[in-house]
């Protein structure tokens, strides 16, 4: 009877372990070696799969620090089946839910709002966290232009009544005569008149703009105040194309891994032209992500991955190389000593791209030849020079140089592999972890003792519940203080807006 | 026509490195340690529906033709004393080739020859249609006496028309896939493809940086059938090789055991690649380009073992420096070899069916099923294959 309970929970441990790590890294796009189909459909059953098994853990993974993608879907298959809710349970789920869905960025929680919508999902409890976070929001004006479509798409599946002219406005938009609220009047305005477009965010002046016929070089030029930081850096290649526009921003303040797509999305000799200015750039992203969550390290060693699978696909263009360039800023700042490894020698990161062979188990080797306390692999795990020569490598050497563990491995995997279900892991004596931006590396170093299988399942809940505590306490603080800010401030700074790839 | 000379392709100056799999498709990079930059090539394609090339007399002149849809030519170009073939690489404006002709919805080109030279130093070549067009012109004259069972059409045309089909490499989905998820070495100059596990082309040229251009045209040759014959196959498996542990004390020793398994590699699909490296072929040259001969050839065509048409360039020391080749499938390879040996015994059936130790109203069932019926005279085929009938 115990053999048979332990196998429940380690079977119990293991699934989780995979579903959290899924989360971690997958996005259900097109990756180097997989398609979207069947990255979508390996993702789906996982989430039916934990949603009918495991229903309060997998609500509680919410607050694992998973990606947005994955916490828009959990979202939606708790509000899809919320009469399975045990009734213990309902009051953490909702709070949970309410949390996450405030803590996604607008875009996120807008196009879910949507999906509510597509797929028929329409309960009192949807209705009331709907209305709850259109409520909670700063500036109902701000997301009535931006967001239209979707918000009036979420008013209308769920009969909301909204504040104000925006019912009015959702649904007779700028055919009616005049407005009171300033941001809505201007939004009419613009529809005739040139000048007033230059009030409206980015994105729907972009459109006007083009109706309007203003040139891209004049347009640029004068909604340049109006553009979020996100959309500044997004924007410096079109501007870098008009002749006399340039979009001023300051490249330290934005989010670590999206600078490095952007360094990694710059041709060579320009890299090598802004090489100090990108690398000071790069040093400060990597600091600000170190003063929200700092894991002091010792003796470090990164083995990164630079082949030619890590230029990702279509849709994630060269995410992993990205990953892999943010993780050794990021670990050369935390630790006390610092050595990368490529699988390509780079004479300087930053004007690398992804080319050659995958030979992991060379740089392993290295790494582990310089004897560190820690070695961070940030590969997507598939190695072909020679096949397999890297499971081989962890496997003698955790069993037969090492046991007593003085040099930990850990591989964090930026790629989700649709076929095993989980991100390709480099042998079965290595904890694999999901990954998807660099800032969350702490959190997914911490994570990966799950992974190896040495921890039991309580203490795998235990990790969980502090988790949704932490997140439970800062909704309600951020709630707490959560003031409408006027449009401008709001325009020009959306702080947690992050687009989409 | 041009000498023949019996000769071993070896991999000299190359090396294997692992495979990389995809499917049911194993690729194999090959490596090229010492690249001296003195041989060249690039593509130039063609967007015709079909293209005749000219074998015999001038463009537009009646005489032996071959036919088929050719995507795209390599033009080579090599070190004389004068100038680089690396200085002046790619830098030529390109003038079209041969004649363009609309024929209703359709264009269709003509080219002269399978290798033309268009300047002191470099020489167009249409790959694989070379060592098709030789594969097919083997005893393409016919019977040489003229014995009485031959047809008068094959007595005073011989083998004309002769025709044989292939695969495009697009057909395969998975060999796009593998191709697209293929990391090219630094070094790489070649990759041998595998389908289901046996040798299906091998195809190596003299520098990187052209191999990595050339990669995705791949796609655009053609392959023998046996890239659809085992397509619902399923995977092979990525082979992977360990490490016996009771052999390894340090990490210096781990090193060298890794070190060993690539070496493994090397030696073992140097193993698989033997229907081309190390068997006896007949090569013939086509072209001789300065210090480098432009041969064809062909394995020795017994229906028991794989057989390889091909192209290749070999450096005076032996250094292989392009090579090209078409597995045939067994249906080919068995057309060949009744023609081989219906020559070996001047064409007299008797003769042949006896080397064969089969009658001789076989043969000629054999010979029609193969395709070759039209050499037959009708009246002798059909008594045949009433006897035959009639035996059953």
């Amino acid at each position: 009877m115990d053999a048979a309970l332990a196998r429940a929970e380690q079977v119990a441990r293991e699934d989780l372990v995979m579903f959290v790590n899924a989360c971690f890294s997958c996005t259900g796009q097109r990756e180097f070696y997989n398609d979207a189909r069947g990255q979508a459909v390996s993702i789906e059953f996982l989430h039916a799969y934990i949603l009918g098994n495991y229903r309060r853990l997998y609500a509680r993974t919410l607050a694992a620090g998973i990606n947005h993608f994955n916490q828009a879907q959990i979202i939606l298959n708790l509000l899809a089946t919320g009469k399975e809710t045990r009734a213990e349970d309902k009051q953490e789920e909702g709070a949970l839910i309410a949390a996450a869905l405030r803590a996604l960025p607008p875009q996120r929680a807008f196009r879910m709002l949507e999906v509510l919508r597509e797929r028929r999902i329409n309960n009192r409890r949807a209705r009331a966290i709907v209305q709850e976070y259109l409520e909670g929001r700063p500036d109902p004006s701000f997301d009535a232009i931006k967001y239209r479509s979707k918000l009036r798409a979420a008013v209308s599946h769920g009969h909301l009544k909204l504040g104000g002219e925006l019912n009015l406005f959702l649904f007779h938009g700028w055919r009616k005569r005049v407005y009171t609220t300033p941001l809505l009047e201007k939004f009419r305005q613009a529809h005739y008149d040139e000048s007033a477009i230059f009030e409206l965010p980015f994105t729907v002046a972009e459109g006007l703009a083009a109706k309007h016929r203003i040139p891209r070089d004049v347009f640029l030029k004068r909604i340049e105040p109006r553009l979020t930081a996100a959309e500044r850096l997004r924007l410096q290649g079109a501007a870098a194309r008009e002749d006399g526009v340039t979009l001023t921003m300051d490249l330290g303040r934005a989010p670590l891994t999206k600078l490095a797509l952007y360094v990694l999305s710059l041709k060579p000799e320009v890299r090598r032209e802004r090489r100090a200015e990108l690398h000071a750039a790069m040093e400060q992203a990597a600091a600000r992500t170190l003063r929200r969550a700092s894991v002091p390290l010792g003796r470090v060693a990164a083995v990164l991955d630079n082949s030619y699978s890590a230029s990702g696909s279509t849709e994630k263009r060269r995410r992993p190389l990205a990953v892999a360039l943010a993780a050794h800023y990021l670990l050369s700042a935390s630790a006390r000593e610092y050595r990368a490894f490529w699988t390509n020698p780079v004479e300087e990161p930053l004007f690398m791209g992804a080319r050659g062979q995958t030979d992991l188990a060379t740089p392993l080797l290295d790494a582990l030849d310089w004897m560190p306390h820690l070695v961070v692999v940030v590969s997507d795990g598939y190695d072909n020079d020679p096949p397999n020569a890297v499971a081989e490598v962890t496997r003698v050497f955790r069993t037969k140089l090492d046991p007593a563990r003085r040099t930990s491995i850990v591989h964090a995997n930026p790629v989700f592999a649709s076929e095993l279900y989980a991100p390709r892991g480099i042998g079965f004596h290595v904890p694999t972890v999901g990954v998807r931006d660099a800032e969350d590396l702490p959190t997914v170093l911490g994570f990966a003792r799950f992974a190896e299988g040495a921890a039991p399942l309580s203490e795998l809940e235990d990790y969980l519940a502090a988790r949704v505590r932490m997140l439970l306490e800062r909704g309600q603080r951020s709630q707490g203080t959560a003031k409408p800010l006027d449009a401008t401030t709001e325009a020009s700074g959306e702080p947690t807006a992050e687009e989409e790839e | 026509m041009a000498r023949t000379e019996m000769k071993h392709i070896l991999p000299t100056g190359l090396r294997l490195a692992p495979s990389q799999v995809w499917g049911s498709i194993r690729l194999v990079p090959v490596l090229r340690d010492e690249v001296r930059g003195d041989l060249r090539f690039a593509r130039r394609t063609y967007n015709d529906d079909l293209t005749i090339v000219s074998l015999k007399g001038g463009l537009m002149e009646p005489g032996l033709k071959y036919i088929s849809y050719v995507p795209h030519g390599l033009v080579m170009g090599w070190d004389d004393k004068s100038r680089s073939a690396g200085a002046v690489f790619g830098t030529q404006l390109h003038q079209p080739e041969g004649k363009a002709l609309k024929v209703g919805p359709f264009t269709v080109r003509v080219l002269h020859r399978m290798a033309h030279r268009e300047d002191k130093n470099r020489l167009r070549l249409l790959p694989l249609h070379l060592a098709m067009e030789g594969f097919l012109a083997l005893h393409f004259g016919g019977p040489e006496v003229a014995w009485t069972e031959y047809s008068q059409e094959a007595l005073s045309r011989g083998l004309d028309p002769r025709s044989e089909w292939s695969v495009p490499g697009w057909s395969s989905t998975a060999f796009d896939e593998a191709l697209r998820i293929f990391e090219i070495h630094e070094q790489q100059v070649g990759v041998l493809i595998f389908h289901a596990d046996l040798l299906l082309s091998a195809f190596i040229v003299s520098h990187p940086e052209d191999y990595r251009a050339l990669h995705r045209a791949l796609l655009e040759d053609f392959y023998g059938d046996l890239l659809l014959q085992y397509g619902f196959l399923g995977d092979v498996p990525p082979l992977s090789l360990s490490i016996d542990d009771r052999r390894v004390s340090s990490l210096g020793d781990l090193r060298a055991a890794i070190t060993r398994m690539r070496e493994d590699w090397g030696v073992f699909q140097g193993f698989m690649a033997g229907g081309v490296f190390g068997v006896e072929v007949s090569a013939s040259t086509v072209y001789e380009a300065g210090p480098f001969h432009l041969q064809r050839f062909v394995t020795s065509l017994s229906p028991s073992e794989e057989n390889h048409v091909g192209e290749v360039i070999m450096r005076g020391d032996g250094t292989l420096e392009y090579l090209k080749t078409y597995r045939l499938s067994a249906a080919q390879t068995r057309r060949a070899y009744l023609l081989k040996q219906l020559s070996q015994a001047d064409w007299n059936l008797e003769r042949a069916a006896v080397n064969l130790k089969t009658t001789r109203n076989e043969l000629m069932l054999r010979l029609s099923n193969a395709g070759f019926g039209y050499l037959l005279k009708e009246s002798v085929l059909q008594a045949a294959l009433r006897q035959h009938q009639g035996r059953r």
